[in-house]
């Protein structure tokens, strides 16, 4: 069994895959991790994995760049139903559109919006830190506890058009999008790499995920 | 609720720890690794490593520090100290960094700091400010360690950064760092209350009290320290304890 990190030169790659081998050599049948932007790879992989910091165009761009990449995602994921996990950037990207420095068109492979937190002296932005998050019933979240922390770092968020696409929240200081899901591709807001236990345990449960 | 941070920060010479204390279960007390290790298990919500290395030749020594923590320890880490140009802060992500705090290169060449946020992202980029200060409610950037004074007003230089793309300010008072008398609450106040990303305090912490002091007065989203955790005076559950019984949101 394959397990594709998909690289794009996106700045938290290391520490994904880092994290990902970790709980990987954990388990009784453990993946094999490939960090790759080989659309053979990809399409190949069992299950995959999009890292994303930066800005949303930047990360678009980069994805776009490289001959082939988006294509056989949208195979592995949209056609052959393999599942996926965007985080942060990697989860915004799943979206229609972006208002992040401009307009950018997304993936549009969950439908909603990507727009900015509204910033005050009391909200700084970035919304940087631990926060506490409220999920609903799903795999993902399995031995996790409501309102346990996670690591969050972001300026922009997902707006979903549907409710049920959205399987956790966070507050701050409105509820927002903390993690996203439908059919076989999710996603998160905060990053699990960087979540210590709690971390470990959403990407435990990624790898166990069978949607 | 989002919670307030603390971060443990280790001065880190020659891929060795200055100031390293000898916890129990440390093999080698001046292993930065070791250390950030402990930090991780005890609590802490992010760890923050300063290169104090004087020669740039002896720099690669802390690339493996890194890379080693970032295998070890999940949670953000920052670096920090010597920082020059994209291609010291590109190598630096590379090898497992988080967030990379620019100092006195920001100052010369405050291009750097847009470039910088727009290639790697503003979660990526911490800009660290040395501020003293010159007259009453008035404090001046200094660059070097705080060996060089500059002409630039402190609240007026994080503001610039801030909308240059900056995520985040590292404030450290030089005329708190290493006296043990609490942080410079008014230094902190002036710049928490112009500007919207957030401000790690610095410089200065000697007790619990200090610390809760930093966010109440000084209105910082993040607390680090040095000395009080390196020479074991406090743990960080310790810290976060005291913290969480005079109701300030921590992770516990």
């Amino acid at each position: 069994m394959n397990l594709a990190i998909i690289n794009f030169g996106s700045g938290n790659l290391h520490s994904v895959h880092k994290a990902f081998e970790n709980v990987n050599s954990e388990l009784s049948n453990p993946y094999n991790i490939v960090v790759t932007n080989d659309p053979r790879e990809i399409q190949s992989a069992d299950k995959i994995v999009l890292p994303g910091v930066g800005a949303f165009g930047d990360c678009k761009n980069a994805i776009y760049n490289i001959e082939g990449l988006h294509a056989s995602l949208e195979v592995s994921v949209l056609k052959n139903k393999v599942p996926f996990m965007g985080i942060c950037v990697g989860m915004q990207l799943l979206a229609d559109l972006s208002y992040e420095f401009g307009t950018h068109s997304g993936f549009g492979w969950i439908p909603g919006e990507v727009r900015r937190i509204a910033s005050s002296q009391k909200y700084k932005i970035p919304h940087m830190g631990w926060n506490e998050l409220r999920f609903s019933d799903h795999k993902l979240f399995d031995g996790c506890e409501q309102g346990s922390d996670f690591y969050f770092v972001h300026s922009f968020y997902f707006q979903n058009q549907k409710s049920e696409h959205s399987i956790a929240t966070t507050k701050y200081p409105d509820q927002i999008t903390a993690a996203v899901c439908k059919e076989n591709i999710c996603g998160t807001q905060f990053h699990p790499e960087k979540s210590h236990k709690n971390g470990k345990r959403i990407i435990h449960n990624f790898l166990k995920w069978r949607p | 609720m989002l919670k307030k941070r603390i971060i443990p920060c280790l001065d880190v010479d020659n891929g060795r720890v200055v100031k390293g204390v000898n916890f129990i279960d440390l093999v080698d007390a001046g292993d930065p690794v070791e250390q950030a290790i402990i930090y991780n298990a005890e609590g802490a919500d992010e760890l923050c490593f300063l290169d104090i290395t004087a020669s740039s030749d002896n720099r690669d020594t802390l690339l493996e520090v890194v890379k080693k923590t970032a295998e070890n320890c999940f949670i953000p880490l920052t670096v920090g100290g010597g920082v020059r140009s994209l291609d010291d802060i590109s190598r630096l992500l590379h090898y497992g960094a988080d967030k990379v705090s620019i100092n006195t290169a920001a100052v010369d060449n405050i291009d750097l700091v847009a470039e910088a946020a727009n290639k790697y992202g503003s979660s990526t980029i911490v800009i660290a400010v040395d501020a003293k200060q010159t007259a009453e409610n008035q404090w001046k950037v200094f660059t070097h360690g705080g060996r060089k004074e500059t002409d630039i007003d402190v609240v007026a230089y994080c503001n610039e950064v801030a909308k240059l793309g900056a995520g985040e300010i590292l404030l450290t008072s030089m005329d708190r760092d290493g006296t043990k008398s609490g942080f410079d609450n008014k230094l902190l106040k002036a710049v928490t209350s112009k500007v919207n990303i957030p401000v790690i305090a610095s410089g200065g912490v000697g007790n619990l009290n200090h610390l809760l002091d930093g966010i109440l007065e000084g209105e910082a989203s993040a607390l680090l320290a040095a000395s009080i955790f390196h020479f074991g005076e406090y743990s960080i559950g310790e810290v976060k304890r005291y913290l969480a019984d005079n109701n300030i949101p921590v992770r516990i």
